[in-house]
């Protein structure tokens, strides 16, 4: 019992990490139609920013707990930096091309971006640690379910992947700007001639997409070690994600990181073996069963 | 068969670059071989970008084929170059024609999609295989041709005649299937799969036995690369190394065989002097060469010698 409490409570932490990753993903293909690999570099370079961030923080000496402030910072760092120059500097020129060409294009884009990680950074593994052994990950102490000890910090990652969802979700169907995007999803070029400013949209979502990659690395930054070639791992399992629910659904990305979430957890506690064949199965399956993803509507076809 | 220019062009390149293998630096002999059996991989990806289809899964039988060239030698103790290089055609052309039938009916992102999830499936499967070396891999090492034993000190030489003889080989009949009947489907898929329905081909076997095709050259390469190298390990599998195969193609073209052989020879140049000069900024210098090629030269490079030949 106590084991599938564990299975559950891992489960559910390692499903709001993956919402967080994956949901800019899926908003960025929702809009622009652009599978973005380059997603995993920014999710390290979030990850990476916050490093310098926090260490600049500690070392200063000012209290510990600003470091979630600095956390936070990083990730709007990326995303108005790196968001706006990979937009208007490169993709805008490629709107219109195939989406196998769009997809190729943001893979040269990773490669860029992984290099220049390496050499803002180098090639060591860096930490989130103060001079004392502060880390955000442990300064929240921890809690106990059935005899299992969890940091807190795991609470922080489930209250940002539901406010993250919960605020696209009211933004998406409440607001004027949510209206309008909903509007050049549906159709782009009526949109266009509607009278709306597409490329302001696009702009727009690119840079809250970057910012939610940013998110997902600076909140991942405390419990790993920072290294190069973190996002190309992130990548795939964002992909399986987004795939699993449906490219570009907002309730299918929760869905799909709630299943690998949990086929991941389960797969550790019961039969470690299986533990990265499990989520790229599932994804095989959800893709030959039902190959537009879970949460697909029927398609307009367009003639 | 009908022999055209470029078959003899395809036949003549193999014996010279056999003929000169002995007189050449050891250095280009590593740099032809390694390009050689990339190329061979390569081929495969031109052939399915004819049809309008880019896999980002290719890696899965690039490992397949350098994995049973690889157990072979381990589990069986025949390491012999010929069979191995046949025990990857065989698990490959099986492992194809089983997922084939599912990856027939995907076009675009949901092909490179499901390719990208098997070609992980089997990354998760080979990394947690304790007795396969897990993510370290194993070491390979063949030591007869054909039953022949070969000296240690001819070996490499040896590896390279026949990468030279696999790749030449492989772009000999991809070049007469492409000008074949069925090869010739693939550019009408491309352009409009309902036409070729109504014409009265069958698109789904079509790009089925394309895609068939495209494994077994993927497995030749991966054999060749285990033999090559000396050392395999889950990372053939792993979705960068696919991804640099579509580099490679986007680079080459597919304009003719020609192209995927002289992009691997290019895209490896890159890579040894890159590395060589500035190990930490190679991958920027292909993602910038990829995004240049892609904007400016959407045919790839051998695009530069086509437009030639018209003007």
């Amino acid at each position: 019992m106590s084991q599938f409490i564990a299975v559950l409570v891992d489960g559910i932490v390692y499903s709001s990490w993956l919402f967080i990753i994956a949901v800019g993903l899926t908003l960025i293909y929702g809009v622009m139609k652009i599978l973005n690999i380059a997603h995993g570099s920014l999710y390290a370079l979030g990850a990476f920013t916050s490093v310098t961030l926090c260490g600049l923080w500690f070392n200063a000496g000012l209290p510990p707990m600003g470091s979630y402030l600095m956390l936070l910072l990083s990730a709007i760092l990326v995303g108005l930096v790196a968001g706006p120059v990979i937009e208007r500097g490169l993709l805008r020129f490629m709107y219109g091309k195939d989406e196998v060409v769009l997809v190729l294009v943001t893979y040269a884009l990773f490669l860029i971006l992984e290099d220049l990680i390496k050499l803002i950074w180098g090639v060591d593994p860096l930490f989130i640690t103060g001079p004392g052994g502060e880390s955000p990950y442990s300064l929240l102490g921890n809690f106990e379910v059935a005899g299992l000890t969890y940091p807190n910090y795991n609470l922080v990652l489930i209250a940002v992947a539901v406010a993250t969802g919960g605020a696209l979700a009211w933004a998406l169907a409440r607001t004027r700007s949510g209206k309008l995007l909903l509007a050049v999803i549906h159709d782009r070029e009526v949109s266009a001639a509607l009278g709306i400013n597409v490329g302001r949209i696009y702009f727009v979502t690119f840079t809250i997409g970057a910012m939610l990659a940013g998110v997902g690395g600076a909140l991942t930054a405390p419990t790993v070690s920072v290294v190069t070639g973190m996002g190309a791992e992130v990548i795939v399992l964002a992909f399986a994600v987004v795939v699993i629910g449906g490219l570009g659904s907002l309730p299918g990305a929760a869905l799909g990181a709630l299943i690998v979430g949990l086929v991941r957890a389960a797969a550790v506690h019961y039969l470690p073996e299986v533990e990265l064949f499990s989520i790229y199965f599932v994804m095989a399956v959800v893709l030959i069963l039902r190959p537009k993803g879970l949460f697909s509507g029927a398609e307009v076809r367009k003639i | 068969m009908k022999l055209d220019r470029t078959s003899f062009a395809i036949l003549a390149m193999g014996a010279i670059l056999l003929i000169a293998g002995p007189a050449l630096p050891s250095w280009m002999v590593s740099m032809l071989n390694v390009s050689l059996c990339y190329g061979t991989v390569v081929l495969g990806m031109m052939l399915l970008m004819r049809n309008g289809i880019v896999s980002f899964g290719h890696g899965l039988y690039f490992c397949l084929g350098a994995y049973a060239a690889g157990l072979l030698d381990q589990m069986l103790k025949m390491p012999d170059m010929l069979l191995m290089v046949g025990a990857a055609v065989v698990v490959t052309g099986v492992v194809s024609a089983i997922l084939g039938l599912l990856l027939a009916k995907y076009r675009d992102i949901f092909f490179a999609m499901l390719s990208l999830a098997f070609s992980m499936i089997l990354y998760g499967l080979l990394v947690k295989t304790a007795s396969l070396g897990s993510t370290d891999g194993f070491n390979v090492a063949a030591k007869t041709v054909a039953g022949f034993a070969v000296a240690p000190e001819s070996q490499r030489l040896m590896v390279y005649s026949l990468a030279v003889v696999f790749a030449t080989v492989s772009a000999f009949f991809l070049h007469s299937y492409l000008a074949s009947h069925q090869g010739r489907l693939a550019g009408a898929i491309k352009d409009n799969e309902l036409r070729v329905e109504y014409m009265g081909a069958s698109v789904m076997r079509a790009v089925h036995r394309n895609y068939v095709i495209s494994a077994v050259l993927a497995g030749i390469g991966g054999a060749l690369m285990a033999v090559n190298i000396g050392h395999i390990d889950p990372e053939m599998t792993y979705w960068p190394q696919s991804g640099e195969f579509v580099f490679v193609a986007i680079l080459s073209g597919t304009g003719s065989v020609f192209a995927p052989l002289g992009g691997a020879l290019v895209f490896e140049a890159i890579r040894s002097f890159a590395y060589e000069y500035s190990p930490n900024t190679w991958q920027m210098v292909l993602g910038i060469t990829m995004l240049l090629v892609m904007i400016f030269l959407p045919g790839g490079l051998w695009s530069l010698f086509t437009r030639k030949r018209e003007g």
